[in-house]
């Protein structure tokens, strides 16, 4: 079982770099993979000397890997935060959308899209990009926040008030968002649009660069509560009688996540389904101890997107398709499957 | 020793609780009896620190309950819970290890699996190790939830152990092999409080019985003490016949018909 493990965090880390390699070879201007692995080592230290077209170099540099690097960040929160909110809620269904996460993001990005602040006219491009952006985090963190706290009663946390007034946040974030689209012209629609179903086309390594600790703290922190959050499946209750102090837990981990969601959708707009998917499979692979689950999401995340981001660059080049588009293709069959096969047994 | 003094709880002008006092020795077995709504689970939860009794205090190991950490009492305590619901497909052997978690950091060490195959072999789950719990039947999953809460004090000196209703799914020899076991870890030197429902378990494995009514402790006492018609009569609403076991001296209790009538 460990050599099992150990195999498959190995070939998740070597498909990565592959997939990584050729998804930066790919689009308008096509690079050998060979040539992309050179670059890459160079970055690295190690090689000195190496020859690579000039143009080939530039197009990596200032396109394709802040774009691959975007992606891989988004994936690895997006994998990571699913399975810490999953475990939270004590359901294999839960996805940081549920809580209202996504909807509080995108509701204030709509917001600031429509309303064109007079701010953002004086601000430059990269400027008014930030503060879509920062906007969209905060009204991610600010609805986690309000769902939190109604679900507070006696205290404690109670999950079924929480995953209820996460359809609230949902539903009333959706009705205001859509108001909104109402009195938006053509130009912003399709910027609205272009937001809602996601899409990493804006990498630059300022957008990497920022995010990053968003996204590393997180990826780095939600691993060392894999025996937390494996005790919380027994029960709230049953955590605490062994030892754990469930509400500091639990708020770390909606902490992490938000942050880790929130910033994602920030930067790449509203990419569904991730979050459901890779737990998932990853469950499927190396069973549901949240010791591995947890960093193994992180990896797969980070795989999938870049996949899914590969396909979506490529499939009507030169146009581009918006890779919510493709999540959710794939996410929503696993999702139902998921949903028949333990009706019966789900139980709040 | 476990000392409940004057032990109230209350939810806005409902007395769930009123007034219960009793210590218990380290080597006791005491099971608490009444009919549904008696404030028997309540009294539990103030017992395991899940809830704060709304007045009164709870003595445990001559210190304040209230005042113990969670962690301090996860090495102190094992609470077998009447109601687990679970649903992440973690397999058996995962979940009796999970009783080791106040024992170890990060990694189970060689004793904590000793002592989880131990534990499985005692309630009968041992084949089931590598199943998943969400395939189980309500039985195997009480059993493997005991085990788990035994493996968690298994090696604590004096611990506490708490059942509500740890009997409730299972057939009858699980239901006497499981009072057996937390008879033998009270002549170990534990201390077990049980809520049960079977007068005639009660009897068979108490050291002590404690009856309430309307959350209130009527009756407290050795078996053959308190199990007489007419405390069982006030206490279930139920009349008796009481007999001693000429084997055992223990006494057993066969109800009377109940007359219903449905028009």
């Amino acid at each position: 079982m460990v050599v099992r493990k150990s195999f498959f965090y190995i070939a998740l880390v070597v498909v990565l770099i592959v997939a990584c390699g050729f998804s930066m070879g790919l689009g308008a201007v096509k690079i050998p993979f060979g040539d992309v692995m050179l670059v890459l080592a160079h970055k690295i230290g190690l090689f000195k000397s190496y020859s690579v077209p000039a143009q080939f170099e530039g197009v990596l540099n200032i396109v394709r890997i802040p774009r691959v690097v975007l992606g891989l960040l988004v994936g690895a929160a997006l994998g990571i935060s699913g399975t810490g909110i999953q475990g939270i809620f004590r359901n294999p269904l839960a996805e940081p959308g549920l809580i209202g996460i996504s909807a509080g993001a995108s509701l204030m990005a709509v917001i600031i899209i429509v309303l064109e602040l007079s701010i953002m006219a004086g601000l430059s491009n990269l400027l008014g990009y930030y503060l879509l952006a920062f906007g969209a985090f905060a009204g991610a963190g600010l609805a986690a926040l309000i769902v939190y706290q109604i679900s507070k009663s006696d205290g404690r946390s109670n999950i079924a008030t929480m995953l209820l007034a996460g359809i609230a946040i949902n539903a009333l974030a959706g009705a205001l968002t859509g108001l909104l689209t109402y009195i938006a012209d053509d130009q912003q629609l399709r910027n609205i649009t272009f937001w809602m179903l996601g899409s990493l086309a804006g990498a630059t390594w300022e957008i990497v660069i920022t995010v990053a600790p968003f996204v590393l703290i997180p990826v780095l922190l939600l691993p060392g509560m894999g025996k937390a959050l494996n005790a919380f499946a027994l029960g709230e209750v049953q955590a605490s009688q062994l030892g754990l102090k469930v509400n500091v837990i639990k708020r770390n981990m909606v902490i992490l996540a938000t942050m880790g969601v929130g910033a994602s959708v920030a930067v790449s707009g509203v990419i569904g389904f991730i979050g459901l998917l890779v737990p998932h499979i990853i469950r499927l692979i190396l069973g549901v101890d949240n010791r591995h689950v947890l960093p193994a999401s992180a990896l797969f995340g980070a795989l999938m997107l870049t996949m899914a981001d590969m396909v979506c660059r490529t499939v009507v080049a030169p146009i581009e398709l918006p890779i919510g588009v493709i999540t959710a293709l794939l996410g929503t069959p696993v999702f139902l499957y998921i949903l028949i096969k333990d009706k019966r047994k789900l139980v709040l | 020793m476990l000392v409940a003094d004057q032990l109230t709880y209350k939810v806005g002008k409902k007395v769930l609780v009123e007034d219960i006092s009793f210590s218990l020795q380290a080597g006791e077995l005491l099971v608490v009896l009444g009919a549904n709504g008696a404030g028997k689970s309540t009294l539990f939860h103030m017992l395991s620190g899940d809830k704060l009794p709304s007045g009164g205090v709870v003595t445990f190991s001559g210190k304040n309950l209230s005042t113990y950490t969670t962690a301090e009492l996860a090495l102190k305590r094992g609470v077998v819970n009447q109601q687990n619901l679970m649903n992440m497909a973690f397999t058996v052997l995962e979940i009796v290890l999970m009783g080791r978690y106040p024992h170890y950091a990060n990694s189970s060490a060689q004793t904590d699996l000793k002592i989880a195959n131990k534990v499985m072999e005692l309630t009968g789950v041992t084949q089931l190790a590598n199943r998943s719990y969400l395939s189980l039947s309500g039985g195997e999953q009480q059993r493997v939830q005991l085990s788990r809460v035994l493996a968690q004090i298994w090696d604590i000196e004096g611990a506490l152990l708490l059942m509500d209703e740890p009997v409730s799914n299972l057939d009858i020899l699980y239901q006497q092999q499981t009072l057996a076991i937390a008879r033998q870890l009270a002549e170990r030197g534990m201390m077990v409080v049980a809520i049960l429902h079977d007068i005639n378990l009660a009897s068979q494995y108490a050291d002590r019985i404690i009856m309430l009514k309307g959350g209130r402790k009527c009756f407290d006492g050795p078996p053959s003490k308190v199990l007489v018609a007419a405390n069982i009569n006030e206490v279930f609403d139920i009349h008796a016949d009481i007999f001693t076991n000429p084997l055992t001296q223990k006494c057993f209790f066969i109800p009377k018909d109940v007359t219903i009538h449905l028009d």
